[in-house]
């Protein structure tokens, strides 16, 4: 087996190198991909949708269906991981409690629970560990200033590099930061499975709702211009703030899905303390 | 063999690419366990994204956002851009995407993974394909 895939490898590898002599050599101004639109949209960009910033004014206006699917791929996935993985419960699981202050842990069969407000008691799993005390309190510190700074990834993305797709990794790798440092349920409690769920849908139906609206207002899907009369500005500054409100959006689902992909993977669907 | 070697220098970047992606293939094609399969595909993924971007580039050219765009009205920018001052964006549009759509696909290939070994207890091809067969 080892040395068919050495040979598949070797024999693909090379015809791809030999093809390699066709191409265009290393940054050279006048390779074939930089020829056809690529000049339009970079010397157009500004007077049709008056974004500096050109990879956002291509992302979300001119390929703006490519990404309104690669949103929908993202939500598709989240929801694939979703499916697999989660286990609900069939039969009450017993739980297990731990009284802070002494240490002494509870084990309740059945069904039975002591009330989630209570302040004296945690709940634990068979395998507890501990929190390090430093890593805790530089997360604790660190979490919002992450978040801070997601959100002006996605505000910022006019100017600067940046938009929906950085800013909601961002924004998603600071609870994925509170779930690995502290563990799954403290993350869950913050943010529920349920409105995680809803943030998800959300962030799709704000981009394709923004195309609808566009329609509604009677002109092509996803043609931002159309917006120019509810916003009170002129055609091209309603790009602008159409790019900005599709931008949130995917910001949004792509939050949202990393971190439902990351709570059904690390605790294989149980919900539990995770990794 | 005098004139192999500028040639791979001339094109040093798709030799780099095609090498990830050979190592990558490798490992789909030919590694036993099933995590060690979507690693594969993923190094695979990165050689892609790193191919895409690198088309995008040109000598001397900065990142595509527009200079001195800040203070002019929108639909009056006097000065015609130079296409040759900036990086071809479209690439960078198009990978940006993958970039996170191949960690959703990675998501969706680790739960498989996790259901593969809740019913068969392993992640080794062999063994879960003799499982099936004794059955």
């Amino acid at each position: 087996m080892k040395i068919i895939a050495l040979a598949i490898v070797i024999l693909s590898g090379g015809l791809l190198l030999y093809a390699t002599q066709d191409f265009p050599s290393w940054a050279d101004p006048a390779s074939p991909a930089s020829m056809h639109v690529s000049p339009h949209y970079l010397q157009k960009s500004m007077e049709e949708t008056s974004v500096p910033n050109v990879v956002t004014a291509v992302l979300a206006d001119y390929r703006g269906f490519d990404t309104m699917f690669e949103t929908t791929v993202i939500f598709c996935a989240g929801v694939a991981c979703f499916m697999l993985l989660r286990i609900s419960r069939q039969t009450p699981e017993d739980r297990y409690y731990r009284h802070i202050s002494t240490g002494v842990t509870i084990h309740i069969k059945g069904g039975g629970k002591i009330p989630d407000k209570s302040k004296e008691f945690e709940r634990i799993d068979t395998m507890w560990t501990p929190f390090d005390l430093v890593i805790k309190t530089v997360c604790r510190f660190l979490i919002p200033f992450i978040q801070l700074f997601a959100l002006y990834v996605i505000a910022h993305g006019h100017h600067s590099p940046g938009g929906g797709f950085q800013g909601g990794v961002i924004f998603g790798a600071s609870i994925i930061l509170l779930a690995i440092s502290h563990n799954l349920r403290i993350a869950t409690k913050r943010m529920r499975e349920k409105l995680v769920g809803l943030l998800c849908v959300t962030g799709v139906f704000i981009y394709a709702g923004t195309g609808a609206l566009c329609l509604l207002m009677g002109l092509n899907f996803l043609d931002y211009g159309a917006l120019a009369p509810l916003l009170h500005v002129d055609p091209v500054e309603a790009r602008s703030l159409g790019i900005l409100i599709v931008e949130v959006g995917v910001g949004i689902a792509v939050m949202a899905t990393m971190i439902w992909i990351y709570n059904n993977v690390s605790s294989a669907g149980k919900y539990d303390e995770g990794l | 063999m005098s004139d192999l070697i500028p040639f791979i220098i001339a094109k040093y970047n798709y030799w780099i690419f095609i090498t990830l992606m050979m190592i990558g293939m490798y490992a789909m094609i030919a590694k036993n366990n099933l995590v060690k399969k979507i690693v594969g595909m993923n190094i695979f993924q990165t050689a892609i994204i790193l191919f895409y971007v690198s088309i995008g580039a040109k000598k001397g050219a900065t990142i595509p956002i527009l200079e001195h765009a800040h203070g002019d009205a929108h639909g009056a920018v006097s000065h015609t851009v130079e296409v040759a001052h900036y990086i071809n964006p479209l690439p960078h549009v198009l990978m940006l995407t993958a970039i996170v759509v191949s960690v959703a696909t990675l998501g969706v290939a680790l739960a498989l993974a996790i259901n593969v070994y809740n019913r068969h207890k392993t992640l080794e091809e062999d063994e879960i394909i003799d499982q099936i067969k004794g059955i």
